[in-house]
Order: C-alpha cells, then structure tokens, then sequence
C-alpha cells in the first residue's frame, strides 16, 4: 500500500505495459476518437452549464458509457436503493462497484494507484479527514443544486461537498436497558460490561466521533477531546466499557447492547433487534458528514458528473432520508416543501447546537488520541 | 528435528562423511537448493525488505530515519512489552501444558482411539486462529455467551464481576492458549516419543529411580527439542494478529495491531512508514530470542557431541 521507494519501479513497468495494451485497445475502437473532443470539455467543467443543458450532460455520460465507484457499501446509508436507481435510469452507463468496504484512505490509495488507467475510481465518498487531506486530488464541480447546500458542509468551490450525514447516536436495547438521557447515565451500574464504540478512535472515524460528542458533552470543546477521552477512562474504570468492535453480527447476539455509532447506522439495526433504540443527546450534538469528490483524473469525467447531479437531486436526497440519514439539502428541500416528511418526522430530534469540527481540529485531537487513548482505556 | 536423530541414534557419532563428498564435486549440486532458495527469496526475503524498507523513508519517498524515533514512544514501548509479555505467557503455559498431554499419551498405545484423537484434534486447533476463534470465544463465554449465562444461572458466579476482561489483554492469551497447547502437542510428541522404553529399563535396572530418570537422563534429552517447540510458540503468539484484533479492538495493545493502525487509520493520517520501522522492531526481537535460543541449545547439546 505504502512502499513508495521499493516499488516504484515494477509498478511503473507494470503501468507502462498496461498503457500499452490501452492504447492499442484504443486504436481498435474508432468511437474512443470521437468521445475525445467531449471529454477534454467534461474533464474541466464546473457546473451545468460548461456542458449546456442536462440533456447534454446526459448525453456526453452515455457516450462515456462508464462509472467507477468505489467503497459504498449497499447497506449504508441506503447506498444499494440509489446505485440501482442510478442504473435503471441511466441503462447505457454501466457501474463498476469497487470495493465497497474499503476505508476512505484506501479511496485516495485506489486513485493513486490507478491513475491515469481506466480502472481508477470517477468520483469518492469520504469521511471530512481525508477529503480536507487529498483537495489536490479532486476536481471542483458545482451541482445545479449547490445554493441550497449550507455553506459549512461545502468547500466553497466545489472541491468537495458534503451529501449526507447524521448525528453521533447512542444505540441501545430497550428491552434489556433503560433509555440514557445523558452520558453520566451510562457510568452507573445498570449498564455494566455493555457500553461499545464502533471501532477505535484512532483508527475508525464513527469512534473519533464518539469520543469527540463524548468530550463537547461533558463541557469540552472541538478544540479539545480530553474530557471525551477522560470520560470513557471512567466508563472503562466502571467496568462498563466493552472493548470488542461491535458488528452487525454481536448486536444481533446481545453481545454489544449499548453502541455508540452515527444515528443513521444505529437506526438500520432495528431490522435485526426490534426492540433496538438510537437517542441523540440533547444539548450540543457532534455532526458528521460524508461528502462527495470527482476524481481530477476520472477517466469518465461526465458520468462521474452526471452522477453528483444525481446524488443532490431532490429523489435521492430524499432516499438518504429513507435510510436514516441527513440530506445536505434538507433545510432548503423542507422550505420548499420537496422534502418526504414521513421520513423526516422519524428521524430522531435534533439537538439544540451542532458541532463539527475543523481540519486543525481533527488533526490535533488525532495528535492528542494517539498519545492519550490507549493508556486512558487500559 | 536433528535434535531427534539424535534422539534416535545417540551412539551414532556425528556423521562427517557426507561433506567432503559434497565439496569433492560441487557441480551441479547447488541446482537442487534453487527451488526453496526462489521461494524464499520471493515470499520471505522480498515482502521482509520492502516492509523493513518503508520504515526509512518519509511520506514524499525520501530517505529519512525520523521514524525510528518512534521505537522510544513510550506507548511502542508498552505495546512491544505486552506483545513480548502476551507471547511468554502463552508460550510457557502452553509448553508445560501441552508437554504434560503429550506426557500423558505416551501411557496410550499408539494407534488407540485415544491417542488418534488428540493427535488428529491437535493438528486442526493448531490452526484454528483468527477471527473464527475469536466468535467462538464470544459465543463461549463473552458476556452473553452461553458458559457464561449458564454458569450465572446455576452457580451465581460472574465471570465478569470487575469488567469484560475477555476483550483485553487477558482474554487474548486466554484465545492463544486454544491454538498454543495443541501447537505444542503436535511438535513435541515426536520427541517424547522416540524416548525408548529401554533406557528407562537400563536405568531402573542399576538401581535409578523413576525420578532420577527424567533428571539425568529424560529431560536433558529432551531439553533443546522442548526449548525449540517454546521458541516456536513464542514466535507464533508474537506473529499473531486477527485473533487479537476481532477480540480487542481498542488500543491497539499489542505491535501487530499498533502496525494496523498505522497502515489503515482514517483519523490519524500520514504513519503508514510507521509501520516498516515496528515491523523492524519484531524482527529484531525475535533475532534476539532465536540467538538465546541457540546459546541454550549448544550449552544443552553439548554432551550430545
């Protein structure tokens, strides 16, 4: 993954071939020339109108007949409802579904080790970490719909932008536990051995989360997740930190009965444990999004902007709804009335402030995790 | 398994023939290393040296030995000291213990029910890691699973009274002496079995104890096979990693899960050359043990010769 120094060499032998047999698969087809002129336009265009009409888009997407994806697991975020929709009304462009359990660092490692290649991903689903790291790597691309995306969960040219998302939840079994109405509640007896976080914080981006809406309820500040990490010292003195990763497989069993996760990934786990709830905390609520990127050297530019066109459309905004989660556009698509208010009303309530934090922000607490988490939970 | 010839043959003096044959016509004869020399060369030698090679250069590809510094962290330093601690643990429980089975065996004839059994169970729990072993024990006797509920029920005794330790450093030995004793038992029985039943009999017949037996003459022959099954163990518990990470997910405690961390994590970027310099620092751990290893054995071996 990372030996950039040693393997250079047989990788570039191995890309120089590989280039090769593209450019004589290229000399075959007489349509690959024909595409050229449009797709030079379609690399560098950053709205709608570079391409005219969406008709027009649309047609540059099918001549490119192509989209790579990767890392979207069809059971997050109701991923699966949405690729196939994309499929059934765009029949000519064919997904290619990468990975689809690869971390958003291996999204930018796919990109890189792929470029220039047919099979490098067109567009990424990032966690805020990566994608703040990587802007080198995208192409800015304003969707029709941008206005109605609130400022902080875009970068303002359109590098990247937040799609959806959700606040850091906890989930829990009704039938085996008492609702927590605040995080003190989960130090007490009742919930002794049960309490998991999804994954380790300085790993997994649901844990730093955690450990982040932990730190800015207990008084703390994004500047500083001491008091997250302090807390969950205490939950683990307590006896009532469990350390096992939760899966979909141990809350199914009992195993992990109180997780900490997005509310959009605890509220799926009610088709397995009925009985299962998802609280957000009232007071400050710690938000996270996940935000789209177009690759700057997508090998299909257009599909790979007809796709984001797609994803902030008022029909799949409201399918991210269905599956729990946020939509960027949500306050816009409420006013203007767009918006499933069935789905909306089942989401769980908002708290009263929003926090997310900045890239000094994450970088620091990062900083602040690797030398303090493992000694606060041993 | 020299050490067993040995064991076969203990009047055989030290077999020098061969070698002045070899060097007589070195020909063609290195020809028949070449296979194994290839493929240690492509799957051990090769994968070692990028991995150690990644330690020494920074995100850009440069030269640098910044991220040796790393090796004084006091948190690599905890974790090195578990890793070592975890791996000791297992490795003497599970070579006294496993010794103490093949003991036991040796009573049974040998193509018994009994005796194919273990054997046959020791060779599939040898290999039974990783992350099915790891639901086992959840299923077993995680905090829901089922010796633990029936265990509560019936005797009111918690296994968790002060907290889940299943999912902590104690539970990860308690998941490496499943694999560690079988290990054990399938490497040593060979030795213990080539004991010949005479020499017991020519010790009681001048006038030795039972006991004596195994101090002048059992243990000393068996004593560098022993250490080399326990280094064995020691290497295979040090190596390990997907038990230890479907178990204990947080805090990376051990230098198998601190390298996963710093190849995969999303919130602390930028360490992937982290992980060639703790891979150096098992390699060198574990050169330290194999060079105990071989001064305890030449010392052990030395009235073999």
């Amino acid at each position: 993954m990372s030996f950039p120094k040693t393997s250079r060499r047989p990788l570039a032998a191995l890309a120089l071939a590989t280039a090769a047999a593209i450019s004589l698969a290229g000399c075959a087809g007489a349509s690959a020339d024909a595409a050229a002129g449009s797709t030079t336009d379609a690399a560098s265009a950053t709205s709608l109108a570079d391409f005219g009409t969406m008709a027009d888009l649309e047609a540059a997407a099918k001549a490119e007949g192509k989209l790579n994806v990767i890392a979207l697991p069809r059971t997050w975020a109701n991923y699966g409802e949405v690729l196939d929709l994309f499929a059934q009304r765009y029949p000519e462009i064919t997904i290619t579904e990468q990975s689809p359990d690869a971390s958003s660092a291996e999204e930018i490692q796919a990109a890189k080790a792929n470029e220039g290649l047919d099979t490098a991903p067109d567009v990424f689903d990032l966690g805020l970490a990566v994608a703040l790291q990587n802007t080198d790597r995208f192409a800015a691309y304003k969707v029709a719909t941008f206005g109605d995306i609130p400022a902080a969960l875009a970068e303002p040219s359109g590098l990247f932008v937040g799609d959806y998302g959700g606040y850091m939840s906890i989930g829990y079994d009704s039938a085996r536990f008492p609702a927590p109405t605040s995080l003190s509640d989960l130090l007490k007896p009742a919930y002794k051995g049960a309490v998991a976080i999804n994954g380790d914080p300085t790993q997994a981006g649901s844990a730093f989360a955690a450990v982040g809406m932990a730190a800015v309820q207990n008084g703390g500040t994004l500047d500083d997740f001491t008091p997250g990490i302090e807390f969950f010292g205490k939950l683990n003195a307590a006896g009532n930190f469990l350390k096992v990763d939760p899966t979909d497989a141990t809350i199914a069993s009992g195993e992990t009965p109180v997780v900490f996760d997005w509310d959009y990934l605890n509220a799926a786990q009610t088709s397995a444990v009925p009985t299962w709830k998802t609280v957000v905390l009232p007071g400050t609520g710690y938000a996270g999004y996940y935000n789209q990127a177009i690759n700057k050297d997508a090998p299909n530019p257009a599909a790979a902007r007809l796709w984001q066109e797609f994803l902030y459309s008022d029909e799949v905004q409201n399918l991210w709804l269905k599956g729990g989660a946020r939509p960027a556009r949500m306050d816009a698509m409420t006013t203007a009335g767009t918006i499933d208010s069935a789905l909306a009303a089942a989401l769980p309530t908002a708290p009263s402030e929003t926090v997310v934090p900045t890239e000094a922000q994450s970088t620091a607490a990062g900083t602040l995790l690797g030398q303090k988490w493992a000694t606060a939970v041993q | 398994m020299t050490v067993l010839d040995r064991v076969v043959a203990p009047a055989a003096p030290e077999p020098s023939a061969p070698a002045p044959r070899g060097a007589a016509r070195p020909g063609w004869a290195w020809l028949g290393l070449l296979p194994f020399a290839a493929y240690v060369v492509l799957f051990l030698v090769v994968p070692t040296v990028v991995a150690v090679g990644s330690g020494f250069v920074d995100g850009h590809g440069s030269f640098t030995l910044d991220n040796l510094a790393a090796l004084g962290d006091p948190l690599v330093l905890t974790a090195f000291g578990n890793s070592a601690l975890v791996s000791l643990v297992t490795a003497v429980i599970g070579a006294v213990v496993g010794a103490l089975v093949c003991w036991a065996m040796l009573g049974l004839p040998e193509t018994g029910v009994v005796r194919t059994a273990v054997d046959a169970a020791s060779g599939v729990l040898a290999q039974f890691g990783g992350v099915m072993l790891a639901f086992v024990l959840i299923a077993a006797i995680g905090a829901q699973g089922v010796v633990t509920v029936l265990l509560r029920q019936l005797t009111g005794i918690s296994l968790y009274e002060n907290g889940v330790w299943l999912y902590d450093l104690p539970g990860v030995m308690v998941a490496y002496l499943i694999f560690q004793v079988p290990l054990m038992v399938i490497t040593f029985l060979p030795a213990l079995a080539a004991l010949k039943p005479q020499w017991v009999e020519a010790h009681l017949t001048l006038g030795g104890t039972p006991a004596g037996f195994w101090r002048h003459v059992g243990m000393p022959v068996l004593a560098p096979s022993f250490l080399a099954s326990l280094l064995l163990l020691f290497a295979n518990a040090f190596s390990s990693y997907a038990t230890a990470a479907a178990l204990a997910s947080q805090g990376s405690q051990i230098v198998p899960l601190q390298i996963r961390t710093a190849l995969t994590s999303e919130t602390v970027l930028g360490r992937e050359n982290l992980a060639g310099v703790l891979a150096l620092g098992m390699i060198v751990v574990v050169a330290v043990v194999m060079g105990l290893y071989a001064l305890v054995q030449r010392r052990a071996a030395r009235w073999q010769s």
